[in-house]
């Protein structure tokens, strides 16, 4: 896979600090599965925080806790294992919330001819959306502008617009202020998901997208 | 001489960095708990200081630095010197820790990605904040970029709110915000590829 566009410094920071939201976690960390460079821009930015911790200033810890860290460790003999992989050929980071699915199986809302939908399930009390989309050939969308923070990245198929194309494993990050309008050039549906605020002031991609034909 | 007062006063020094390793090493090797006591006793009291500092209370705070040290005792082996600081690598097992609190069954976004490193990966040459890049060179050019963007890059570190959260409170607009955050990275990057 030939990734030619990438995340933002601004959300490999917020990655590497755990402080972006679900939503886009979850999208940032299925582009940085696929990345070497982006793996590698995260574990760079994860050094600021080694060296604001080593120079962190010290609080005091309660003996209790010393102790009952100490007591601990006997009962400790190694790392958990960590849980099989979910097969499927999704990302990593969506397979692990949506289980054993392939691409294949993902339950479609038609929204519109050309456009379909699906809802990732996040945590409760999450401020932001996980929404998978298809779309279909030569699907244009609307000239819009974004709101808050919000990525999208291709699993399938591909779109273009005036920051080129955009094909799987790609992400766009945009400033909220940018203007586009992709347009789906591939052959086959194109298949992105895409992570946003929900407390969005303006209209998303996905709203303006979808809303002359239903609210989503 | 008095390069050598600034390094010590600023940060850990090379001396001690090396000590971090070795302790870690023998808690590897031999599950030596006298240099998992040692450890403790240095990164304990900073970690509480950095959760409470993102706003955990002084008993959550220890309740992860507890879960925290116990991680670092069982996955000892697992820290590859080569690939960053000590406290670079204890920064992250709790963050993970944290995160994994905050949204229950469904967060191994850290940790999975873990999985994804090949040994001799070597496709992030550009990025030289670098593989065994030391904390005190990273805090020395910390200090040396423009105080509005580090300012914002330890915030963004520090503070566990969203970047648009800082932005509201600082009362500045999201894209000021992301652009110094950007510049500010940028100018670290550079400072340390010139410190190589
Ligand atoms: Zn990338």
């Amino acid at each position: 896979m030939k990734i030619s566009h990438h995340l933002d410094d601004a959300t490999i920071l917020a990655f590497a600090a755990g402080t972006v939201g679900e939503a886009h976690g979850v999208l940032a960390a299925a582009h940085i599965s696929l990345c070497p460079l982006c793996r590698s821009r995260v574990k760079s930015a994860e050094q600021i925080a080694g060296a604001i911790l080593a120079d962190e200033s010290e609080a005091s810890v309660s003996d209790q806790c010393r102790a009952a860290t100490l007591a601990s460790l006997d009962a400790i003999l190694q790392a958990k294992p960590a849980q099989p992989k979910p097969k499927s050929d999704l990302p990593l980071a969506l397979s692990r919330i949506l289980g054993d699915v392939s691409l294949r199986d993902i339950k479609w809302k038609t929204k519109a001819p050309g456009v379909a939908v699906f809802d990732v399930p996040l945590s409760k009390g999450t401020s932001t959306k996980l929404k998978m989309l298809r779309l279909g050939h030569g699907r244009t969308m609307p000239e819009h502008g974004h709101g808050g923070d919000e990525i999208t990245l291709i699993l399938k198929g591909s779109y273009h617009d005036r920051f080129g194309r955009f094909a799987p494993g790609d992400v766009a990050d945009l400033d909220h202020e940018i203007e586009h309008q992709p347009i789906v050039d591939s052959d086959e549906d194109c298949i992105c998901v895409v992570a946003f605020e929900t407390k969005a002031k303006y209209k998303t991609l996905l709203a303006k997208l979808a809303q002359p034909f239903v609210g989503i | 001489m008095h390069a050598a007062l600034v390094t010590m006063a600023t940060s850990t020094t090379d001396t001690q960095k090396d000590q971090f390793v070795e302790w870690l090493a023998r808690i590897a090797a031999s599950r030596d708990r006298a240099a998992f006591a040692q450890l403790f006793d240095h990164f304990a009291p900073r970690l509480k200081s950095f959760l409470i500092r993102k706003g955990s209370t002084a008993e959550q705070a220890e309740d992860l630095v507890q879960e925290t040290m116990i991680a670092v005792w069982s996955k000892a082996a697992l820290f590859a010197s080569g690939k960053g600081s000590v406290s670079t690598w204890i920064f992250t097992i709790a963050r993970n820790l944290r995160i994994d609190r905050l949204r229950r069954e469904r967060s191994q976004l850290y940790t999975d990605l873990e999985d994804f490193d090949a040994p001799d990966e070597t496709a992030g040459a550009e990025e030289t904040l670098g593989r065994s890049q030391e904390d005190n060179h990273v805090s020395q050019a910390l200090a040396q970029i423009p105080a509005e963007q580090r300012e914002l890059l330890i915030l963004s570190f520090v503070e566990d709110v969203p970047q648009s959260e800082i932005a509201t409170r600082l009362g500045l607009p999201l894209g000021t915000v992301k652009s110094r955050m950007r510049l500010g990275y940028q100018r670290l990057r550079k400072l340390l590829e010139q410190m190589n």
